[in-house]
């Protein structure tokens, strides 16, 4: 990706409407042939076609789906693991505003970016694995309200956590258009928002785990116990916070230029306060997992292929993380913790892939396995994402400083 | 402690939300007991596998004609073109024939999970699915214990096609299809209550002939379709690890948790943050 030193934000000022505005901002900046526009515009074109096919022939023309697995990919990957990634948003909200942990408060902006786009675009992917989408409205609009499920409570989470997500990030956006009145009263909404925010978070991110309550028989019963809900609200905090550590040291990279020199110092604490925080979160989930283990008395099950699987994500990639975090917190050492932020990360993938999709139907016959077009709309999906995030990253102050008049009138 | 007008309608407005939002988040009661669900009795022990049934539910609900027939080793399902079907089971007491379709629970799964009432469990007794609410998300299909809801993923309007009882046809005074046209008795309708009473008439009457277990009885909570068996259910390939109770209490705790957090939770948050507002941080530099 190319680098944009250039800051358009105090563009407005020179007596343009702010329609005129947007229309030149929707633009590109920057090179065009990247290697990684290279790479994603073929991908987002094979998607968009991919896309075409299954609302014309259905799901099953690009799927693998079948009857006795209903849920593959789309959902399990996109939606639930996606999600635990985008939980990154409400620890950060948290810490900032809640507990005024206020070294952390220059990447709370890039974060709610963050969380914000990836719930837009997984939303989005749920479209897609919709079969009758156009009854969409139904659970909305209070035509038929179906308020004892678990997906009900979802739905209505992911839509009202979008627009807090929103509030959240608008003052950034007044910033851009140079709104100032706008931008009194929209910061002025951020801490109600923040806390219906992390309340609607608790709720969809265990939310998620509890959708899969009812599969009782279908899961393996290393993965299914009644407290998918809590191992799903827990994991989504360190999920996020590695999501934030790994995805923050790319934009340190790629958007060098236009962090502010502030931010650029406070960069590496940041990091080693955040893997602090992991390794509490995850020493508290391993210790939950071995309790609820030992609970389930589910010893002679860890000498089967599945129990070796399971050792693995308990030891591999919950355990090794949590040390390294801690080790590399107390050492000082930030590659260190870079590698255990991507350990993390593959982690939790494994983990809501065993619960969504690998022990699903573990038993059957015949196992699902995502056909190539499902993977190909899933990159679809986050190269557009990428995108969008770019796009937004290289106009609006997100990460560099907000413009003077923000800090003058303060 | 002082509370600003400005404050107290923060919490006034955080309060009523949740108030608001939780009102439809309560899981409904649904007591078998209160209502007098219609069902139907299966009994292996007469089912001679004519497929009679089979048929007249293809025609009765505009599906193609069946394919294949009861054969021994051969484990037909349901699928997206017939929502019932018969199989052939060697077992411990020769061929038996077992009738697979929808098992219409008391208190159903797909019923609990479907975010729109498509699903839809009604004071008759059928589970029926309504295609003007469904979204197609396929969560029912998720949570049903027997596999019951089928997808029609070829289709770019695509249906959930299960057994429904013939809702329509009870409607109008009459019996289910493959009840109506069994020629061999082994499939009668009723009252669930009676329909059970008959059940253990049957076993007492005769001890040698039938297995002492109404599957249907207690199986998830209770089914509106019940099976007798000649031989123990697990040879005839029904799921006999179903839970006796029903499967929308599994996700009832998570859901009785919802009107807690949704209270508790700002309170608690706003509490802190008013708590933590005045810590100055040592290092001015950290700050913003």
């Amino acid at each position: 990706m190319n680098n944009t030193s250039e800051i358009t934000v105090e563009k407005t000022t020179a007596g343009k409407t702010t329609w005129q505005f947007i229309l030149e901002e929707l633009k590109p900046k920057g090179k065009i042939f990247t290697p990684f526009n290279i790479i994603s515009v073929p991908i987002i074109l094979l998607g968009i076609v991919l896309i075409v096919i299954r609302f014309i022939y259905g799901i099953g023309s690009i799927t693998n789906l079948t009857q006795e697995v209903p849920w593959g990919l789309w959902i399990g990957f996109d939606v639930v693991t996606g999600v635990a990634f985008a939980g990154g948003a409400y620890v950060i909200t948290f810490m900032v505003y809640i507990l005024n942990m206020h070294k952390y408060h220059s990447i709370v902006k890039v974060t709610v970016l963050n969380g914000f786009l990836a719930y837009v675009f997984y939303a989005g992917a749920l479209l897609l694995d919709l079969g009758r989408p156009w009854n969409v409205i139904n659970p909305i609009i209070g035509n038929s309200f179906g308020t004892s499920s678990v997906l009900f409570l979802v739905a209505w989470h992911f839509l009202l956590y979008m627009m807090a997500q929103l509030i959240e990030f608008s003052p950034t956006i007044a910033e851009w258009l140079g709104k100032k009145r706008a931008h009194k009263i929209l910061s002025g909404m951020t801490l109600a928002a923040v806390i219906f925010g992390i309340t609607l978070s608790t709720l969809h991110q265990s939310g998620l785990g509890a959708l899969y309550l009812m599969a009782k028989d279908k899961i393996h019963p290393l993965w299914y116990s009644e407290f998918i809900p809590v191992m799903f609200f827990v994991s989504s905090i360190f999920a996020g916070l590695s999501m934030v550590i790994f995805e923050g040291s790319i934009s340190h990279k790629v958007f060098f230029h236009q962090i502010s020199e502030k931010n650029k110092k406070a960069h590496n604490s940041i990091i080693r306060g955040l893997s602090k925080i992991c390794a509490g979160a995850m020493f508290a989930y391993f210790f939950l997992q071995i309790l609820v283990f030992v609970h389930g008395k589910h010893w002679t099950l860890l000498n089967t292929g599945m129990g070796y699987w399971y050792l693995t994500e308990m030891i591999g990639f919950v355990a090794l993380p949590m040390v390294l975090f801690y080790y590399s917190y107390r050492r000082n050492n930030i590659l260190l913790i870079k590698i255990a932020s991507i350990i993390t990360i593959l982690g939790i993938i494994i983990n809501r892939l065993n619960v969504t999709v690998i022990g699903f139907r573990w038993d059957a016959a015949s196992h699902y396995f995502p056909s190539w077009m499902e993977i190909a709309v899933t990159l679809c999906v986050l190269f557009i994402e990428i995108w969008v995030f770019r796009w937004v990253i290289r106009r609006m102050p997100v990460l560099s400083d907000p413009p003077s008049w923000v800090t003058k009138n303060k | 402690m002082k509370i600003e007008r400005r404050n107290f309608l923060r919490i006034l407005g955080v309060t009523g939300v949740s108030l608001a939002l939780n009102k439809p988040l309560n899981a409904k009661p649904e007591t078998a007991e209160d209502v007098e669900f219609y069902g139907i009795l299966y009994d292996a022990t007469r089912c001679v596998g004519c497929q009679s049934c089979e048929y007249a539910c293809a025609e009765s609900n505009g599906l193609p004609e069946p394919t294949g027939m009861p054969e021994v080793g051969i484990v037909r399902k349901t699928d997206e073109t017939r929502r019932t079907i018969v199989n052939a089971y060697d077992t411990s007491k020769g061929e038996v024939y077992l009738k697979r379709q929808c098992m219409h629970c008391n208190q159903p799964a797909c019923d609990a999970a479907c975010l729109t009432q498509a699903m839809h469990k009604t004071e008759e007794g059928p589970v029926i699915w309504r295609g003007d609410k469904c979204m197609g998300c396929r969560y029912c299909m998720v949570s049903c214990p027997f596999d019951v809801p089928k997808f029609e993923y070829h289709s770019a309007n695509p249906k959930i096609i299960k057994c429904d009882m013939c809702h329509d046809r009870l409607l109008e005074g009459q019996k289910p299809a493959c009840v109506e046209n069994c020629p061999a008795e082994a499939l009668i309708f009723g009252k669930r209550r009676d329909l059970i009473a008959e059940a253990r008439k049957r076993i007492v009457e005769n001890p040698d002939m039938y297995v002492d277990h109404i599957y249907g009885e207690h199986e998830a909570g209770g089914t509106s379709f019940l099976y007798l068996s000649p031989v123990p259910f697990e040879e005839l390939g029904l799921n006999t690890k179903v839970q006796k109770s029903s499967y929308p209490a599994l996700s009832k705790g998570f859901l009785y948790s919802v009107p807690t957090i949704f209270v508790l939770w700002p309170t608690l948050l706003l509490g802190i943050h008013e708590a933590t507002k005045n810590n100055h941080p040592i290092n001015p530099e950290e700050n913003e």
